[in-house]
């Protein structure tokens, strides 16, 4: 019952604050601030007592022991933030005047995205140096906790512990950028081939050729995608039979056809429009070939949307690949990989309350798969916001 | 009002064509499988007797097109054929189970019933939810509270399902426990009881859909508020909240309820990664494990299912779109 009340009694406190709030403002004497309280309605009133409460709590909960997660969470924040804002300042100093001007108009959102993206690229590149051991490598020590404190069940050589098994985490975190990124990153370039070049083809040729595609589309597209790439996985995994690097194979081709459907609709759409401008008239009455038609005609044209397209396309390979992986018919073990990471660390989330460090290995893969996921859509979000000029 | 029903009609048969190529491909891509279901259902060590048995128990020595046709037929009548869980079971007895559990259409129903229900009240609260904030965003755009918002819907949209799940779990059931992390639901249980349960899973589903729901509530009222009849409105002096909830929205109705539409069918994905986090007795948890186990009948028919409720939630947007739209009755 105190719980009610406790919630009926900021209710009070934020309602009423509202109020008082806003009364507050119109017996300022200041001349310049009296009209916009005076105008000010009771919903901004509200909200702004409603910010100073959450500003409030925030900082109340950052103090408190039991929920340490907040307070990575916040530092974490913070952290990034500050990150994104040194690697914009650096940007707008360093560099040719073109990318300069890139960096003055660019949102600190945006810059943020951008950092991450670089990050994760040079973890996944250079994840044989960066790893202290192998992914595959398995130690006498199983079950280490995190920390590498010998006092707390720790082990100074395994900073983030072991596994079940033995393998170290840190290491496993680290080859899992390079696996599960380059995988979907493989997929989504594989897809883009597959469905642009279908998608030009079909708005150039048209015909039954483009009614055929289209309408096979539309029937794959019929089927939800991760549904659809389960039940095929399970057929693939019928015919992979033991070769568990040969399921990774099939997993990566099955996600490419099926995400191939959406990158088809798109270049088929922005082709067609393209296909009926003058300049194609004019190629095409100069008697030049279809390759040359698309790859130097269509394609410069179709550059923006696709590109946007890529990122956006990425994050849902990236984030189907996860999810299968995470139910367990996806990338397979010994490679290493953060959707599997989390399904085999999940239960660690209960000793949340003992050791804390422990139950946030779950969350550091998967937090790892949406930092990457957030990165992207924020780049791609500020990119599509500067190609269409969108000012609300 | 002919013309509309004639569309409505039009747009039926269109979906039924679609779910029967649907029903083709599903059934295609299981005949792909290496071997047959005997042998699939059996394993390696299988006696040319059981085998035989189990093909002629099946049906699987007639011809493919007379096979789809018979599971069709099944299909339509409610039978989704037999689990090889089960058929396993009695090729070992020799008898009948006797207590029809081996029938997918007995296994997939009641786990059906518990999918809707978690679909229906993530609907409850994600629906009004997300309608609200977009409606918010969109009076106090541009403001700090429309960019926060747009953050943590921007955030929210591309974590996967399972971290937010995590998340949820750690702060509501193991952090301060309110809620339980586990939603194992019986068929005798209170209304009361098995709400407190679906809540974690449904909360989790809400962070997922309310996001898009949102951003496409908030753009399609800012697209009207450049229209002449907000301009006098505005100048009627009536206030920013009636303007945009009196003449902004109703306009804007038909994208909200094509994208609402297109969130639930979403759900129906996004349902799989949940209920298996949660272990929620639902349709997607059976989907997996019987994916791990490889018992196809049951993936057959979830996947059927799935892409059923799919076709029927797009269907649905698409004929309320047309409704909602006078516009969209003529096509040019």
């Amino acid at each position: 019952m105190s719980v009610w009340l406790h919630i009926a009694l900021w209710a009070a406190i934020l309602f009423g604050g509202a109020w008082v709030f806003r009364w507050a403002g119109q017996q300022l004497p200041n001349p310049r601030t009296r009209p916009y309280f005076r105008d000010m309605s009771y919903a901004v009133a509200f909200g702004f007592l409603l910010a100073a409460a959450a500003l409030y709590w925030t900082v109340q909960l950052y103090f408190v022991d039991r929920v340490v997660f907040f307070r990575w969470a916040v530092q974490g924040f913070l952290f990034f933030a500050a990150a994104g804002w040194a690697f914009r300042l650096l940007g707008r100093h360093v560099g040719t005047p073109g990318t300069r001007k890139l960096f003055r108009k660019m949102p600190l959102t945006a810059a943020f995205g951008i950092l991450v993206i670089l990050v994760y690229a040079v973890v996944a590149i250079f994840a044989d140096v960066l790893a202290p051991f192998g992914q595959e490598q398995v130690f006498e020590r199983v079950n280490v906790l995190p920390g590498g404190n010998p006092e707390t069940g720790g082990d100074p050589r395994f900073l983030l512990g072991t596994d079940q098994i033995g393998r170290d985490l840190l290491s496993r975190l680290i080859y899992g950028a390079q696996n599960t990124v380059g995988i979907a990153f493989v997929t989504t370039c594989l897809a883009f081939l597959l469905g642009a070049s279908l998608g030009f083809l079909a708005a150039t040729l048209g015909g039954w050729l483009d009614q055929l595609l289209s309408r096979g589309v539309d029937v794959l597209m019929a089927i939800p995608s991760l549904i659809f790439a389960l039940l095929l996985m399970t057929i693939a995994s019928a015919w992979a039979g033991s070769e568990k690097w040969l399921l990774t194979v099939y997993m990566i081709v099955i996600i490419a056809v099926l995400d191939s459907t959406r990158v088809f609709r798109l270049s088929r759409a922005v082709g067609a429009n393209i296909v009926v401008m003058d300049y194609i008239e004019a190629a095409k009455l100069r008697g030049e070939t279809l390759t040359y038609l698309i790859f130097r005609e269509i394609l410069p044209n179709a550059y923006a949307p696709l590109l946007a397209e890529f990122g956006l396309r990425f994050c849902f390979v990236f984030l189907t690949i996860a999810a299968l992986s995470f139910l367990g018919v996806g990338i397979q073990p010994p490679l290493a990989d953060w959707g599997t990471m989390v399904r085999d660390l999940s239960q660690f989330i209960n000793f949340a309350g003992v050791s804390p460090l422990t139950a946030a290995l779950p969350l550091m893969a998967a937090g790892a798969i949406a930092l990457l996921t957030v990165a992207v859509n924020f780049v791609v979000d500020w990119m599509l916001y500067q190609s269409s000029g969108l000012k609300d | 009002m002919q013309s509309v029903a004639r569309i409505i009609a039009q747009r039926l048969g269109l979906g039924l064509v679609t779910l029967f190529f649907v029903s083709v491909i599903i059934f295609a891509a299981v005949n792909m499988l290496p071997g047959d279901f005997a042998q699939a259902i059996l394993g390696q060590g299988a006696t040319p007797e059981a085998v035989e048995a189990i093909r002629r128990d099946l049906g699987l020595d007639k011809p493919p097109i007379t096979r789809y046709f018979d599971w069709l037929g099944g299909v339509l009548q409610g039978d989704f054929g037999t689990s090889f869980a089960a058929a396993n079971f009695r090729s070992f007895t020799g008898a009948e189970t006797g207590s029809g559990l081996g029938s997918v259409a007995a296994q997939v129903a009641p786990r059906f019933e518990n999918t809707l229900f978690l679909a229906g009240v993530t609907a409850a609260i994600a629906v009004p939810f997300s309608l609200i904030l977009g409606v918010l965003a969109a009076l106090f755009r541009n403001s700090i509270f429309d960019r926060a918002a747009n953050i943590g819907t921007l955030t929210s949209i591309s974590s996967p399902e399972f971290f937010l799940a995590y998340i949820l779990i750690l702060f509501l059931a193991v952090l301060n426990p309110m809620l339980p992390s586990l939603s194992n639901i019986y068929a005798d249980m209170s209304f009361g009881e098995r709400l407190e349960r679906t809540l974690l899973p449904a909360l989790t589903l809400t962070l997922v859909v309310t996001a898009h729901m949102m951003r496409m509530t908030r753009a399609a009222i800012i697209n009207l508020l450049a229209s002449p009849y907000i301009e006098m409105a505005r100048l009627k002096g009536i206030s920013p909240l009636r303007v945009i909830v009196k003449h902004a929205l109703p306009n804007a109705l038909a994208p909200i309820i094509n994208v609402i539409a297109l969130n639930l069918a979403y759900l129906i994905t996004g349902v799989v990664v949940v209920e298996v986090v949660f272990v929620y007795p639902g349709i997607g948890q059976l989907f997996v494990d019987s994916v791990k186990i490889r018992d196809i009948p049951v993936v057959q028919a979830c996947c059927l299912i799935f892409a059923a409720a799919y076709i029927l939630l797009n269907l649905l947007a698409d004929i309320l779109s047309i409704l909602s739209n006078p516009r969209l009755r003529h096509p040019k």
